[in-house]
């Protein structure tokens, strides 16, 4: 099992654990973390599964595709630290990621 | 795209259309109730405020693949719809595009009255709301105080252009519609700035292209970063303060035009009296028929125990909902049974006979 840390915006902490293979977006619907909507699913297609990878953790999750880059055009108050969370799956060396719930989804 | 399917897009200038049936929202489900119609001889006028048929499948996800649809392994959002459009051609719907359906009445002959937002108006014997998850509608910035700016200084479309003639405009967004957006009302504008989350764009090339021009000559700006507040009151827009990669910057403007994409807003749906369940008509899972008799609902936006949001389930109650259909529209009317293989009537119908 891989262990995730979602940081809500008023910094209360919330830990899951997945299965590896399953994405990030997944992880915190299954365990009903708030402020992750996904309203397509995991397709790149809503932007509303935005959140903010904690920097020690980012050369883990490497930098979004070309396709994500376009779908954060539509996601609110996007910075160095966003992606899309549907569009990071989640392997052993995550073990341990800290994520951060934006105030918004758009 | 193909829509040569349809029979135009008259506009019936004078009194309203009568017509057997109206179904409100031209997605997947919304175009094959056509086809379930058309094979037991019911005409019908398919609206949408989308400006192109196929609903989620075209609007959200033109280019990804589906793997779902019986007997095509796999096939994308956009190529669906141009096949239901084919498929639907020889029954000569008329599609009515870019316009919402606002109004749903019940006259005094039991037939139903809609009014769509442009007010054009229908008269039909049956309606089958195919609304999905509602009307397509822009996205709106999560911004404080936004809503009280709305239809004054801040515009999700342009309906007019003198309106914003000789205004300090800011139009935000990366795609076609900020684009054009902004090369159309650069030359009337007293100012222009188009404000984007990085300097890259996914609208056409060419058009980055002029845009580019324009902020070479002076004759606007672009400016790399989010807006994070807006300053004005009663509506009318002051600044707005933009997060840049150096800082905060004070961008005064009074006219602002956010193009976030779309998303889905139930709309209208929600009052015409069909009991709603939490955003969701409920229907029986024989007729796909609502609380009122003659309307129907099918696809995303109908519930019944068990229902899942998939398009193989919507066509499914397309083909029940217009046996039903056919006994409002041709009362005492027998129905026979028919397979499009063997039935040389059918055949007639799609034009193979
Ligand atoms: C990213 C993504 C991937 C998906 N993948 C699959 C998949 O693999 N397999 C699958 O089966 N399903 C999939 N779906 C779901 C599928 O797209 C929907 O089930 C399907 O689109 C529903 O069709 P529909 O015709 O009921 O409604 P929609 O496609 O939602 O169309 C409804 C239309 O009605 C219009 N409308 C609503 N109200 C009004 C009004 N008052 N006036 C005028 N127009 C109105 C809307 O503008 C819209 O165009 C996916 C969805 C998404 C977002
Ligand atoms: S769930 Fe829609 S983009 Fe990630």
């Amino acid at each position: 099992m891989v262990k995730i840390i979602f940081i809500q915006p008023d910094g209360q902490e919330q830990a899951v654990e997945a299965e590896p293979g399953v994405t990030l977006m997944e992880a915190a619907k299954l365990n009903d973390v708030p402020g992750i909507e996904a309203e397509c699913g995991g397709a790149c297609a809503c932007a509303t599964c935005h959140l903010y990878v904690d920097e020690a953790w980012r050369e883990k999750t490497g930098s979004p595709s070309q396709m994500e880059e376009d779908m954060l055009d539509f996601a609110f108050d996007v910075r160095e630290a966003s992606r899309l969370s549907c569009q990071i799956k989640l392997t052993p060396e995550l073990d341990g990621i800290t994520v951060r719930v934006p105030a918004k989804q758009f | 795209m193909n829509v040569e399917a349809f029979s135009g897009q008259s506009a019936g200038g004078e009194g309203p259309i009568e017509t057997d049936v109206v179904i409100i929202g031209a997605g997947p489900v919304g175009l094959f109730a056509v086809f379930e119609l058309g094979l037991v001889d019911i005409k019908a006028h398919v609206v949408d405020i989308l400006d192109k048929p196929g609903g989620q499948c075209a609007e959200l996800y033109p280019e990804k693949p589906i793997y779902d649809i019986p007997a095509l392994p796999v096939v994308s959002g956009q190529e669906l719809t141009d096949r239901l459009l084919q498929q639907i051609k020889p029954f000569g719907a008329t599609l009515h595009l870019g316009e919402r359906i606002d109004e749903l009445e019940r006259l005094a002959d039991e037939r139903f009255r809609l009014k769509t937002d442009a007010g054009k108006e229908f008269v039909c014997k049956v309606v089958v709301v195919a609304a999905g998850g509602g009307s397509f509608t822009p996205k709106r910035p999560p911004l404080q105080g936004i809503e009280g700016f709305e239809g004054t200084s801040v515009h999700y479309s342009v309906r007019r252009m003198e309106n914003f003639k000789d205004r300090d405009i800011l139009i935000v967004g990366g795609g076609d519609s900020a684009l054009d957006w902004t090369l159309s009302l650069q030359p009337f504008a007293k100012s222009l700035t188009l404000l984007h989350r990085r300097d890259e764009f996914r609208g056409a090339p060419h058009s980055v292209e002029k845009m580019r021009e324009l902020v070479g000559q002076g004759a606007m700006r672009l400016l790399i970063g989010q807006v994070t507040k807006l300053h004005g009151a009663d509506g009318q827009l002051e600044a707005v303060t933009v997060k840049t990669k150096e800082g905060e910057e004070h961008v005064p403007v009074d006219v602002m035009l956010p193009f976030f994409g779309l998303t889905m807003k139930l709309g209208p749906v929600a009052d015409w009296g069909l009991n709603l369940n939490e955003n969701l008509i409920p229907v029986d899972t024989e007729k796909f028929e609502t609380s009122e008799k003659g309307i129907f609902a099918i696809g995303d936006i109908n519930w019944y125990p068990g229902k899942l949001k998939l398009i193989l389930c919507g066509f499914h109650e397309a083909a029940l909902m217009a046996q039903q259909a056919y006994k409002y529209v041709y009362p005492g009317k027998k129905l026979l049974f028919q397979y499009t293989t063997s039935s040389s009537s059918l055949k007639k119908k799609l034009g193979v006979a």
